[in-house]
């Protein structure tokens, strides 16, 4: 705590550094996942190949995805490009099923009754099946989120990784305490973050409130 | 794609510090720890599971540990514990013992009620339920929790390259440092690489363990459908 106060100027800059490394491949991976999830859950074929890629994608460890990325995006070694576009592939692996799955879980009666409505594909798609799969969908990019914030920081061994530089710093100086205000901050952020997350849920989602709370949830017709 | 010579030269294949032993070493420090954390998670996550006891504790433990920096954990472990395998081990172990429990946990917990109760039924006592059904019934959520804690240790072994460790994380380490990018990229090729063997072989081990009545695929949702219309259809053929 000591530590953090007589630098404080450091780990804001790192803070809003670590934010932006982490947070943004989120918004990123959220935005491709969605109509990939919508493949996915439409056609068979996009189901296997999307969800095999993904699983494929996330299997591959985090500083190796940090380094042999930048042959093949033609980045520079040590550019801070990587991390981002290394998290965005994790984000979307892990979004790309939610969506799929939040998707698949609309209830048929309800796309039906939108198209009897008039709705047309994308409106019926945008405005009745997406909110639906919101829980869903807030509940993984939650995971994805509150990865993304602790998976940056291994970005710190190749240059980038935000608060990860308190542990490299830590680690070079031989300070503990710099370490351990690192792996607090780090929650801390991972906890707010998720906080707001649930919070914005809520607020997409305020036809959840007027049911019951477990009613929400059960998928009708699962058990029988 | 010119880094791709340094994996294909002989000579950096061989010697003490050669991709084939780093490799044994990173297999070795996988398998280590693996064996410590499953002895540890294993017992623990079916007991949790069968008595019902403790398991907001393992599912919260589960979720927290997503937020825990495995970078600011090695290092930290190095500063308390020095130089040498014991503090990365620790670390890797604190790494793999939440997903092989809350694997364990649920799989054992989400044994279909109906099971448990025919199984009681039959007169199992307590352990055997717990080995004769809920055991097997739970195999493909434990074996998907040794799936995840495996691929997180293989990664998270990499990073400890950093506090001194060998292993494939060297390449790129000791790459960074000489500014060796073939090395670098070559040595983050091979460890892809091994992830992705290590997740097709325990998913291989998935598929010949797990009784094929399990196997199915489909939503949860859809299951006890299918039993039926199997069962009426095995009643058919008997009529």
């Amino acid at each position: 705590m000591d530590w953090v106060l007589r630098n404080s100027g450091l780990v804001l800059e790192l803070t809003r550094e670590h934010l932006v490394l982490s947070l943004l491949p989120v918004l990123l991976g959220l935005v491709l996942a969605i109509p990939l999830g919508w493949l996915a859950n439409r056609r068979s074929w996009g189901r296997t190949l999307t969800l095999n890629a993904a699983g494929f994608l996330y299997t591959l460890p985090s500083l190796a995805l940090f380094v042999f990325l930048p042959p093949i995006i033609g980045t520079r070694i040590l550019d801070p490009l990587n991390v981002i576009v290394a998290l965005t592939v994790y984000v979307l692996a892990l979004l790309v099923r939610t969506v799929a799955d939040g998707l698949s879980a609309v209830p048929e009666r309800i796309v039906d009754s939108a198209t009897a409505m008039g709705f047309r594909p994308v409106r019926r798609f945008l405005a009745v099946e997406l909110p639906i799969a919101v829980p869903v969908i807030v509940a993984g990019l939650r995971v994805a989120a509150v990865s993304s914030i602790s998976l940056v920081t291994v970005g710190s061994v190749i240059g980038f990784g935000g608060l990860g530089k308190m542990f490299t710093e830590g680690f070079q100086r031989e300070i503990p305490q710099q370490t351990v205000a690192g792996i607090v901050l780090v929650l801390l952020l991972a906890l707010v973050v998720d906080a707001l997350l649930v919070l914005a849920g809520r607020l997409l989602t305020p036809w959840e409130r007027a049911q019951q709370p477990t009613a929400g949830r059960a998928r009708p017709g699962a058990r029988r | 794609m010119n880094h791709l010579g340094w994996l294909f030269t002989g000579a950096n294949w061989t010697g003490p510090e050669g991709i084939l032993v780093r490799l044994a070493e990173h297999l070795g420090y996988t398998t280590l720890t693996m064996l410590i954390a499953m002895a540890i998670a294993l017992p623990l996550g079916a007991w949790i599971g069968h008595t019902g006891r403790g398991g907001v504790v393992v599912v919260g433990l589960a979720n927290a540990l997503r937020a825990l920096p495995t970078l600011g954990l090695l290092v930290l472990l190095f500063l308390l514990v020095g130089l040498g395998l014991l503090g990365p081990l620790i670390a890797l172990v604190i790494i793999a013992v939440p997903p092989l429990l809350a694997g364990t946990y649920s799989g054992v917990r989400n044994v279909d009620p109906a099971v448990v109760d025919a199984a009681r039924g039959m007169g199992m006592r307590g352990p055997e339920v717990l080995w004769k059904v809920e055991l097997p019934n739970a195999l493909p959520l434990i074996i998907g929790g040794i799936r995840s804690a495996t691929l997180q240790v293989i990664s998270t072994a990499t990073v400890a390259a950093y506090v001194g460790i060998g292993g494939l994380g060297r390449f790129i380490l000791d790459g960074l440092g000489q500014r060796d990018f073939g090395a670098m990229v070559g040595g983050s090729i091979l460890v892809a690489a091994l992830a992705v063997v290590a997740d097709l072989l325990l998913g291989g081990v998935q598929r010949l363990l797990v009784s094929p009545g399990l196997q199915q695929t489909a939503p949860a949702g859809r299951r006890p459908l299918r039993l039926i219309r199997g069962g009426a259809a095995r009643e058919a053929e008997a009529a």
